[in-house]
């Protein structure tokens, strides 16, 4: 083995979540109503396309989760010692990336440094003398060749020439994804027909024309126009640093990426620490009534009261005494970073169950009174078997819309936290440390303004499909929307 | 109503009580005065005698609640509880880390705060209501569409880029404006006037769309097909009958957040360098100074709760069906 895998608390979070969304999907296909609602969601156009992106962003996250310590090289006498470094498969994918590091700042796709600096020139008559110039950079767009008077040539030529490659490679992979999409549509739609031939025209025109049921035409666009973007960028991010490199000349790109596995974790774990206490506190307080009710409403009045930030600012100063003062619990660097996420998730959570905990207690109340839950009660059915099989499941719709409508808010809240300096660890690469970290750049001059509009465009494009997904999600799932 | 609000400002005492105990096992109990003391005064090369001195200079040397070496009253209040924490009650919110009266500074950091917040609120009701309304009027046609989309997105920016690409475009490439700063007096307008278009544009997106259903589901109701059937316009049905009626849930829902006014936006005062409570904040959180955010933590929520019986008072206002028992 020449790696030791590595497990942190948030990655087993991140495995408790996937089988919590295999557990969803399996208890909603046995029900058929929630079958019906996500049957709704898988109609909506815009939900569908969002959906789409939103799954490269998962891919990428998972990717991410996978942590391993890799062997070092020279360990002399053959026991196996690891690298403190704590690498994850996406890092192993995006080694090329991950390595090549500048100096400092460099514009994306340039192959000369940001700065001036103090270099050796060769004169016209070969003489060389010190002088200040741009430097080439060390891997960005170091295969191109300079002419005699020290220009550039052929940059745009063999960038125009990848993308084409990249849109032709694009093209392909596009084009076999949506023949499987219409070979198994249209196997199916011959099946149920039971006819000999299969309607191969019929179905390419439905897709087409978006007379289907699911929204496969907004599936297939949104996949077309991601691998329109992305395959560009692997193909030129090998040789350029696509989005230009920052201050200590890491790569841009690769802290995208990077922080992505961020926003999720935040976006998701706290919601998952979010649900079981509103979920029970709510069924308990609209159940029970009497005094239970007006215990969990003076505490989440109480909870509500305090300013979110600054509740949130106080709990991560604490948490950072004890990180501090316990330095012994953690064997990485990777580690103590992880907990403090894991930290922030659990004080977000926490601040945040409150309106998910009142929103559940009116249902409650309301669903109490109903014939079905009296019957139950006439049986002698117990109390916590009535709230566990009666009422539960009948709040799914409002668990799963709010699941959706909070986890944007908690990827922009991450990005606000870390800029105040109380959200992840400064180490830790996420939206809201790349902002920090690039806070003063457009102040620079010329401006430095690659950071800053990755992480927007990046940023951009995980809430706003995660936006896009929630309304669609709750369009379907609202009962009170008349349809 | 008088016995009624009586009422909620009785109940406001034990969530207050709440509120406090909360912050208070958070910055005590959690850790003790040990831990903080060798927190500010650096992890490495502390001695015993300087965190003793750290502690008693801030009086952090006293019991946590009870003070058994005392005599008589002093056994509970010779103690860090009663010292930092019931002593807010009277307004009492001790010093910060750099010796200055906690008190004071609010008082003179509220004016700038409000000059920034009151503006902005004011002018992003007035603009998401009338772009709502817009939106409403032109319900289920492609512009009403795009609106949406253009909602959906500009919620999906974070506030930070408004910020940093607004002071960006206008103050250093534009330089319509000072980049950042403050001064009392007329001539304030200068620095504010950025920050509020800023504030007003981030929170745009989210209150037109919200509004925006509001004033849908106003539309739905009867008396308005009433009022179209005697023959209205559709421009004096929705102003005259629609917009009125759904200003209703519009305004007692922001009602909450007037009081909240008075602690300024955090980021917004952070980045134009104006001296408000929310850069204090901000500060506060930086410096790991614990007496300012703890005593920000009370005064946020006790203005949070004076919102909630605002708001109780409002639908008695607003809509005389409402009763209280």
């Amino acid at each position: 083995m020449n790696f030791q895998m590595v497990v942190l608390w948030s990655d087993i979070c991140v495995a408790l979540l996937l089988a919590g969304l295999i557990g969803l999907a399996v208890f909603s296909a046995r029900r058929p109503l929630l079958r019906a609602a996500w049957g709704r969601v898988g109609a909506s156009r815009p939900g569908m396309a969002a959906a789409t992106i939103l799954v490269f962003f998962a891919l990428v996250g998972l990717l991410d989760s996978l942590h391993y310590r890799p062997r070092l090289e020279n360990a002399g006498d053959g026991k196996a010692v690891y690298s403190v470094e704590v690498l994850s498969a996406l890092d192993a994918l995006a080694s090329p990336l991950r390595e090549r590091v500048e100096k400092t700042y460099s514009a994306p796709f340039a192959a000369h440094s940001y700065s001036r600096e103090s270099i050796e020139i060769e004169d016209a008559d070969g003489q060389k003398r010190q002088g200040r110039d741009f430097p080439r950079l060390t891997y960005g767009g170091a295969h191109l060749q300079t002419d005699a008077d020290g220009k550039l040539s052929g940059r745009a030529a063999d960038i125009a020439a990848r993308v084409l490659l990249a849109f032709a490679a694009a093209a392909g992979v596009w084009v076999m994804a949506a023949s499987a999409v219409v070979y198994a549509l249209a196997r199916r739609q011959a099946r149920t027909l039971e006819s000999p031939e299969i309607p191969w025209r019929q179905t390419l025109r439905e897709i087409g024309q978006g007379k289907t049921v699911f929204a496969w035409n907004s599936v297939l666009a949104a996949f077309g126009v991601l691998l329109l973007v992305l395959m560009p960028l692997f193909f030129l991010c090998a040789d350029y640093h696509v989005f230009g490199t920052d201050k200590v000349g890491t790569d841009v790109f690769y802290q995208v990426l990077k922080s992505i596995r961020t926003a999720l974790v935040i976006g998701l774990v706290a919601t998952l620490v979010t649900m079981p206490l509103a979920l029970i506190l709510g069924l308990l307080a609209g159940y029970f009534r009497g005094w239970i009710d007006d215990l969990v409403q003076y505490l989440y009045t109480t909870l509500n009261s305090i300013p979110g930030v600054l509740l949130i600012a106080a709990s991560i100063m604490m948490m950072q005494v004890v990180i501090d003062t316990h330095p012994h619990w953690f064997s990485t660097a990777a580690e103590r970073a992880d907990l403090r996420l894991l930290a922030l998730c659990f004080i977000l959570g926490l601040t945040s169950w409150t309106s998910l905990c009142r929103l559940l207690r009116g249902e409650t109340l309301k669903l109490r009174e109903l014939e079905y839950i009296q019957a139950a009660q006439a049986f002698g059915v117990p109390s916590w078997r009535i709230m566990a099989r009666h009422l539960a499941p009948n709040l799914m719709h409002i668990i799963v819309i709010t699941l959706a409508m909070d986890f944007s808010s908690l990827v922009l809240a991450e990005a606000v936290l870390s800029y105040i300096g109380i959200g992840v660890d400064p180490l830790m690469i996420s939206f809201g440390t790349m902002i920090d970290n690039a806070r003063m750049e457009l102040s620079r001059d010329p401006a430095v303004w690659w950071s800053l509009s990755a992480a927007f465009a990046f940023m951009l494009a995980l809430v706003l499909s995660a936006n896009l997904l929630a309304d669609a999600v709750r369009d379907a799932f609202d009962p009170r929307l008349v349809r | 109503m008088f016995a009624y609000i009586l009422r909620r400002l009785l109940y406001a005492i034990p969530i207050l009580i709440g509120v406090n105990l909360i912050s208070f096992a958070l910055f005590f109990v959690v850790n003790t005065p040990d831990d903080m003391a060798r927190m500010q005064l650096g992890v490495k090369r502390v001695t015993p005698e300087a965190i003793e001195k750290w502690k008693a200079e801030r009086g952090y040397d006293k019991p946590l609640f009870w003070n058994a070496g005392a005599a008589g009253v002093e056994k509970a209040t010779e103690t860090i509880f009663f010292d930092k924490s019931a002593r807010m009650f009277i307004g009492e919110f001790g010093r910060a880390e750099d010796g200055r009266d906690i008190r004071r500074e609010i008082r003179t950091r509220m004016g700038p705060s409000l000059a920034i917040a009151l503006p902005t609120f004011i002018l992003g009701l007035f603009a998401a209501i009338s772009c709502a309304l817009t939106l409403a009027f032109f319900r289920a046609t492609r512009f009403d569409f795009w609106g949406v989309v253009l909602c959906v997105t500009m919620m999906s920016v974070s506030s930070l880029f408004y910020i940093i690409g607004g002071q960006y475009l206008v103050a250093k490439v534009w330089q319509w404006v000072p980049i950042s700063g403050y001064s009392g007096g007329l001539d304030a307008w200068r620095f504010l006037i950025l920050p509020v278009l800023i504030g007003v544009l981030a929170g745009l997106g989210s209150s037109t769309r919200w509004y925006r259903t509001l004033f849908l589901e106003e539309i739905a109701k009867d008396y308005v097909r009433t009022a179209r059937a005697k023959g209205l316009s559709e421009a004096l049905v929705m102003s005259r009958h629609v917009l009125r009626n759904a200003l209703i849930p519009i305004l007692t829902g922001v009602v909450v957040v007037i009081p909240s006014l008075f602690m300024g936006s955090l980021l917004i005062e952070s980045f134009f360098g104006i001296p408000g409570l929310g850069s204090y904040t901000i500060d506060a959180i930086l410096a790991q100074d614990f007496s300012v955010v703890r005593a920000m933590v009370f005064i946020g929520s006790v203005l949070y709760i004076i919102g909630l019986i605002l708001t109780d008072i409002s639908y008695t206002w607003v809509d005389p069906r409402i009763r209280f028992q």
